[in-house]
């Protein structure tokens, strides 16, 4: 059966394709090092228009005839007040510029303005090397070092040091234990239930925090934080999986990129962790089925983000103590404890 | 595609849901149609995969494992037509769930009437209306352009004028639909769907065509006052499918194997319910209903008339849009055991991240069915604010979904339906275990005896029939007797209280005669001129059932009160 899978890596090759959502202008180039919150494309994005009426300001019915007192074309800049059409030369009736634009069409008597655009920049989302260009579009990045995956982001981009605040992977994060030692710092603890601790955060400021779990009713404060959150096992009081609490700790005071996107399944857009590493790793699996000795994350009460190794997937169905019927796996827990968990509550750690 | 499927014995339906694919095998048994088994894996439509023929492939595989019928051949192939010693299957229909929101921008004449049409032609499949846009609706054509950029939308849906009605203003928005066609990339455009006055549709597509693929339906607004979705919803169900075609993988092959054009679900199982209400008959009416992850299904049918919508509530990645319209403690509240407001909260968000996921402990199972009512009845007050016309009581309620289907006892899943919807007046509800519905329905555009004799052949569950009086007595008054006429010797009499839940003791198939008698102003069928006081009951799954716990189902506001009511009803069921 097909497995989830989440990255939780101490070396891999990390390698993705940074590419704006309509064409563009690409800001960097091949071979270029780039820094996490490094703009790497651009575009304009849902600009405002003005649509001006020739026909019906000059007050001629027959488009052909609009269309020829017309003196502009698309792709002209103009200027508040620039004449657009003109008619009669002696006390001419003018069509003149509402605010400054750019024709971007014109049809049926009318002279269509882009005249605010805004202005979306990609970020690069980890720092790395530019590898490849995809014109027009954006870039592939690059880099090898420690790559671990979230489960929720609060959508924004950064990088700092790595400091661990937690001592165990349950530790809560107090507002207290947060102080001005830490303004510029990426801070990694375990669960946090406070709103005044993501508020202190945000005033110190932070870089970024990772968390294991967070309280399901503090994502609307999340959302408007001025750093990177990200949650690396779900909501509700969860430790911080084993695999990433050891990884993040082991590499304290490290630079971490946090790129802080919301999870998308329908395209695999994950909120991912980077820290790079003067090493050299491969390309990780995206996609595998359920084996023997893989080691995989459960999700959900009673064991949740408890890391175990696959022991075998169990043949027909299992019956749950709640009754129901599922196909599981029987799974070896790090206590060495041997539990029964359905294929649908686990990812395979690659 | 191949023409017809009236001769063919096997056929393969495939369900592509955007959790689970399905494959069921249908086939002559003792020289009648018969559902036989089913598959079914993961589906692949979403990262990394982009391509639904994988997970259909698993779950073709699946369903050959637990056949032990040869499906493909040595090369991998579904092996159509069957061959004689019984590998292969005769025919493939496609039905599909999957693929995200497909964004609708709805453009209409008016408000009131042909862009509502627009509207409710959309909420019959699983897409997004992300904006809407009527030539009354006092915004300037520039900022109604900026509102349709903005939107992105994959389909435009253009209304407008009744039949002998307005064409200059067509025109006019035709206009609009142009320069927002000008201003995009030819991959960015939206595609049109013009389904309004047909004297100037042909002019309408020339001028569109130019710019984006453009498809014409029957006006589903032909006057001021009857709204016609039926023509134009296969239409549209085509332009679905064609739109997610390129949208990922898989569709194209399947669309060359399959019987007729693969559809989106919804559409399928709106079809069957109409079959039903035309095959039973019957003055109620049959109300269809699938709760899934990422939405709900709900269907009514009288006669030919279809009343189909598909909301955004569901199981999985749907509770995001459930908890925009409701509150913690509204799912909260119909759990048997005390679990703080605050952990519902978190199991809920958790469970939109991990929509596959399986509750794995009573408290966990109990929330996703708490959940389960709450989509239930969302949707039904959606449907029932949307068509206030629509009867309060239906015969039968077919009920379908996996949070129904995989309950481990058939009285949670009659439970879950009961406190969701909350029928009045007699009905039967009836399970899709095997989540048939859709595959029937897609069948039954060109088999309609493929259906009829699968639904006799006991492949639904009948859960029971449900009498649910309406009285505004108080709690625990008697409000009823009833006596079951079981035999000579056997003739129990039940005192009905109000509040209450009683099983009438039938076993499944078993029928008796059942007599009331008023104690007080009591309403058996609402709306009824003459009240019922005696007819012929059949036993289901869970026997036959009196409902008195009163439209609407007040819970008690103390929890401790409220949990030891869940739990009497809950065992009363359950017996």
């Amino acid at each position: 059966m097909l497995a989830t899978v989440t990255h939780i890596l101490p070396l891999s090759r990390i390698r993705r394709a940074r590419l704006l959502p309509s064409t563009g202008k690409v800001l960097v180039r091949t071979n270029q090092k780039v820094s996490t919150a490094d703009p790497i494309a651009e575009t304009n994005q849902g600009g405002k228009h003005i649509l001006v009426n020739v026909r019906r300001a000059l007050g001629i019915s027959n488009v052909k005839d609009v269309e020829r007192l017309i003196d502009r074309k698309p792709g002209d800049k103009l200027q508040k007040g620039d004449v657009i059409a003109q008619l009669g030369s002696f006390l001419p009736r003018v069509v003149r510029a509402p605010a400054d634009g750019e024709i971007v069409a014109i049809s049926n008597g009318q002279v269509l303005l882009e005249v605010q655009a805004t202005l979306f920049q990609l970020k690069a989302g980890f720092s790395g090397i530019v590898t490849e260009i995809v014109p027009e579009r954006g870039a592939i990045i690059e880099t090898h070092g420690v790559l671990i995956q979230g489960v929720w982001g609060n959508k924004i981009v950064d990088q700092g040091m790595l400091l661990s605040l937690a001592k165990s992977a349950d530790e809560v994060l107090t507002r207290e234990r947060l102080d001005v030692t830490m303004r510029g710092a990426v801070i990694m603890a375990g669960h946090c239930a406070r709103a005044d601790a993501l508020t202190m955060a945000n005033e110190l400021p932070l870089r970024g925090l990772i968390l294991g779990s967070m309280k399901a009713e503090l994502v609307p404060l999340a959302n408007t934080l001025s750093f990177p959150l990200i949650v690396l096992d779900g909501f509700g009081q969860i430790p911080m999986n084993n695999a990433a609490f050891r990884l993040l700790s082991t590499n304290e005071k490290r630079d971490a990129c946090l790129n802080a996107t919301p999870w998308n399944p329908q395209f695999g857009d994950r909120p991912e962790i980077v820290i790079s590493l003067p090493a050299e790793g491969e390309l990780p699996r995206e996609a595998d089925d359920f084996k023997p000795n893989q080691t995989v994350r459960v999700q959900g009460a009673p064991y949740a983000s408890q890391i175990g190794t696959l022991i075998q997937v169990k043949a027909g169905t299992t019956t749950l103590s709640n009754g129901l019927r599922v196909s599981a796996a029987d799974i070896r827990l790090e206590n060495d404890e041997i539990v029964s968990v359905p294929l649908a509550n686990l990812d395979v750690l690659e | 595609m191949s023409s017809s499927i009236i001769e063919a014995e096997s056929v393969l339906a495939i369900d592509v849901g955007s959790i689970t694919t399905r494959a069921l095998l249908l086939d002559v048994v003792e020289e009648e149609y018969r559902f036989i088994s089913a598959g079914s894996a993961p589906s692949t439509g979403i990262a990394p995969y982009h391509d639904i023929g994988e997970g259909v492939h698993l779950a073709i595989l699946n369903l050959q494992q637990i056949l032990g019928r040869t499906l493909f051949s040595n090369e991998g192939n579904l092996i159509m037509p069957g061959k004689p010693n019984g590998a292969g299957v005769d025919r493939l229909v496609v039905n599909y769930s999957v693929g995200g929101d497909l964004r609708i921008v709805a453009v209409g004449l008016l408000t009131d009437v042909s862009l509502e049409s627009a509207l409710h032609l959309a909420g019959t499949t699983n897409a997004y209306v992300v904006e809407a846009v009527g030539l009354n609706d006092r915004q300037r054509s520039d900022s109604q352009l900026d509102a349709i950029l903005l939107a992105r939308p994959d389909l435009i849906i253009f209304t407008g004028g009744t039949e002998n009605g307005a064409t200059r203003s067509v025109f006019k928005l035709a206009e609009l639909i142009t320069m927002v066609c000008r201003l995009l990339p030819q991959e960015k455009r939206p595609e049109v769907l013009f389904a309004g006055n047909q004297a100037v549709g042909k002019k309408i597509a020339e001028v569109l065509q130019k710019w984006t693929p453009t498809h014409l339906a029957p006006n589903v607004r032909p006057s001021i006052d009857l709204e016609d979705l039926g023509p134009a919803q296969d239409i549209l169900a085509n332009v679905m499918t064609q739109i997610r075609r390129r949208q990922f993988g898989g569709l194209d092959g399947l669309n060359s194997m399959a019987s007729v054009s693969p559809s989106p679900t919804s559409i399928s199982f709106g079809r069957m319910i109409t079959f039903l209400s035309q095959f039973y008959g019957g003055t109620k009416g049959v109300l269809g209903v699938d709760v899934g992850s990422s939405s709900t299904i709900m269907a009514a049918a009288l006669g030919n008339k279809l009343y189909l919508n598909v909301y955004p509530f569901g199981q999985g990645s749907g509770i995001t849009q459930v908890m925009q319209l409701s509150r913690p403690n509204d799912i909260a509240q119909w759990l048997p055991m005390h679990v703080p407001v605050d952990v519902v909260q978190d199991y809920l968000a958790q469970k939109a991240l991990y929509p596959a996921s399986v509750p794995m402990n009573t408290e966990t199972l109990a929330i996703e069915q708490a959940l389960a009512r709450q989509v239930l009845h969302l949707s039904m007050q959606q449907t029932q604010a949307r068509w206030p016309e629509l009867p309060t009581t239906f015969e039968p309620i077919m009920a379908a979904g996996g949070v129904l289907n995989r309950a481990p006892l058939p009285s949670q899943s009659l439970l879950m339906l009961l406190d969701g919807l909350q029928p009045s007046g007699i009905t039967i509800l009836v399970l899709d275990q095997n989540g048939l519905l859709p595959s029937l329905g897609a069948i039954a555009k060109i088999n309609s005896i493929l259906p009829v004799q699968v639904l006799e052949s006991g492949a639904f569950l009948n859960l029971g029939t449900v009498i649910s009086p309406v009285c505004d007595a108080h709690f625990g008054t008697p409000i009823l007797r009833v006596r079951l006429e079981l035999g000579e010797s056997n003739n129990p009499v039940i005192e009905v209280r109000q509040g209450s839940i009683y099983v009438l003791p039938l076993r499944a198939g078993q029928s008796a005669n059942i007599h009331f008698q008023a104690l007080r102003h009591v309403e058996i069928m609402p709306g009824r001129a003459r009240e019922i006081e005696s007819f012929k009951i059949i036993g289901g799954s869970c026997g036959a059932i009196i409902d008195a716990r009163g439209r609407p189902i007040v819970l008690p506001p103390d929890a401790s009160r409220r949990r030891d009511l869940i739990k009497k009803w809950n065992m009363a069921l359950s017996a």
